[in-house]
């Protein structure tokens, strides 16, 4: 009996597709999740809007928060520790934790280097803004990928300018004669092997789901026929007017992304989405998607 | 014969089961509306999250028609959270769609730092028996009990994890994770056969 294996850590994130993992900061956000039909939740002391708006040093959420919202819900739990902060995701580990997420959202705690994830039985999930990203993350140890998006704005132009710029990659890489995949791998800063493995298979050797800014079941469906595989909802849910009826509608329109009839519906009559911010109005120091190496 | 598989595809790893049908020559297609059912000679419930693919079922009115696949005696092949749905009851969470005379626990291995990989032994008949199976178990089910028609087609130490009773198969691990189309293929020829029969 082999536990901790790649295909057992990147199984979990199959098993999550066609689905959204939303942020909860209570027991009580986790249960009306997972009663909208969330496939896993992340367990947060504050949520990316909150985090911008209060600003400070972002770190690993209180062991004793996630370990309550643990006890609440039967679907996985995640968290999120600083980049490069290994301290906090053995400590994670050690409380059971189902997946860590080493998440630029948090402030980082390294200027250079992640988490070796290979060190670990949990598996990671982190963001990339390309494909150079996500293949040094999945070189690192990382069993999923979401694309990273603004954190906090519910504005979704950063979501779907990522994925677009890692399938763009995928699509030009399988496309090269194979003698150019070396200098590729040097220009991208990406494992050779992990290159070779995106020009033979079309695709990341790992699931990759989208994050940062979608905030309607309208923006679910743009990003799942963008490609995505699933969808992490942060700030779009609870800082919504309605927070059960949206998450309910996000689950929904996430499953039928390609049939407008089902996402008319579920569009109607939620109420005010997160009222948000435009990426374009933040300042540089701001924008959050530019941390990670 | 030329069959066609659906794949319940509300949420999970239906896309591998797809590729996995594929692989074995056969038509495979998503299904997301009852009325999809129609069309398909068998159907594949995959592993995700039970729970989520359980308020889609009840929100698309999934039962009814799901109801009469089973009577009609179309075989359903139910992987982890597939085999939770198909299972008779649920432990501590009430009635599962009975359409397989097993008693099951979710999670029943603990939190995904306990899921695991196995070599395991298992019996398929149609001259297809015998051999290893990496078998892939992700926060797993376990079946409790088995009713006495059930037939046992592989366990892990103890613990049973590939059953099949009359048309309906079930299996606590995830075939369509690996390359070995072994169990597929045994699925499929028990659709054939049945359709054969009709």
């Amino acid at each position: 009996m082999e536990k901790g294996t790649l295909k057992v850590k990147a199984g979990l994130a199959q098993m999550l597709k066609g689905g959204v993992i939303m942020d909860v900061t209570s027991p009580e956000q986790a249960k009306i999740a997972e009663e909208a039909g969330a496939v896993s939740v992340m367990a947060l002391e504050r949520i990316p809007a909150d985090i911008r708006a209060t600003g400070g040093v972002a770190r690993m959420t209180d062991p004793e928060i996630i370990l309550k919202i643990m006890d609440t819900v039967s679907i996985p739990v995640m968290a999120k520790v600083r980049i490069g902060h290994f301290a906090e995701a053995q400590i994670l580990e050690a409380i059971g934790i189902d997946y860590i997420d080493e998440s630029e959202v948090l402030t980082p705690a390294d200027e250079k280097y992640h988490i070796n994830k290979w060190d670990f039985k949990v598996p990671f999930v982190c963001g990339a803004i390309n494909l150079g990203e996500a293949l040094r993350r999945i070189g690192e140890g990382a069993a999923m990928i979401r694309t990273k998006g603004e954190a906090g704005t519910g504005d979704v132009i950063e979501a779907v300018k990522h994925m677009r710029s890692i399938k763009d990659e995928i699509v030009r890489i399988s496309s090269l004669p194979k003698e150019e995949l070396m200098t590729v791998a040097k220009e991208l800063g990406a494992p050779y092997d992990l290159i070779l493995y995106v020009y033979k298979n079309k695709k990341l050797p790992v699931v990759n789901f989208s994050a940062g800014g979608i905030s309607t079941p309208a923006d679910a469906a743009m990003i799942m026929q963008l490609g995505a595989e699933g969808i992490f909802v942060g700030s779009g849910i609870f800082k919504s007017e309605n927070p059960l009826k949206m998450a309910r509608a996000i689950v929904e329109a996430t499953t039928h992304y390609n049939s407008p009839e089902v996402l008319a519906k579920v569009s109607r009559g939620l109420g005010s989405p997160m009222s948000g911010i435009a990426v374009s109005e933040l300042t540089k120091e701001k924008i959050i998607s530019n941390r990670g190496w | 014969m030329s069959i066609k598989v659906g794949v319940l595809s509300l949420q999970g790893a239906f896309k591998e089961h797809i590729s996995r049908l594929k692989e074995c020559g056969i038509s495979a297609a998503e299904v997301k509306f009852p009325e999809q059912l129609k069309d398909i000679d068998g159907l594949i419930i995959p592993g995700g999250e039970s729970t989520t693919i359980n308020k889609l079922l009840e929100k698309y009115k999934f039962k009814e028609s799901l109801d009469k696949f089973y009577r009609d005696k179309k075989p359903i092949f139910g992987t982890c959270a597939g085999l939770i749905l198909l299972a008779k009851n649920i432990k501590g969470e009430g009635k599962g769609l009975g359409y397989i005379d097993i008693d099951v626990q979710r999670n029943a291995y603990g939190r995904q730092i306990e899921s695991f990989e196995e070599l395991l032994d298992i019996r398929l008949d149609n001259n297809q028996n015998g051999g290893k199976f990496k078998s892939i178990f992700i926060r797993a089910p376990k079946i409790l009990n088995v009713g006495k028609k059930v037939r046992i087609l592989g366990k892990f130490k103890e613990d049973i994890v590939l059953v099949r009773d009359n048309n309906v198969m079930a299996s606590t691990f995830h075939p369509e994770l690996t390359c070995d189309l072994r169990i597929h293929q045994y699925f499929i020829n028990m659709i054939k056969n049945i359709k054969g029969d009709n």
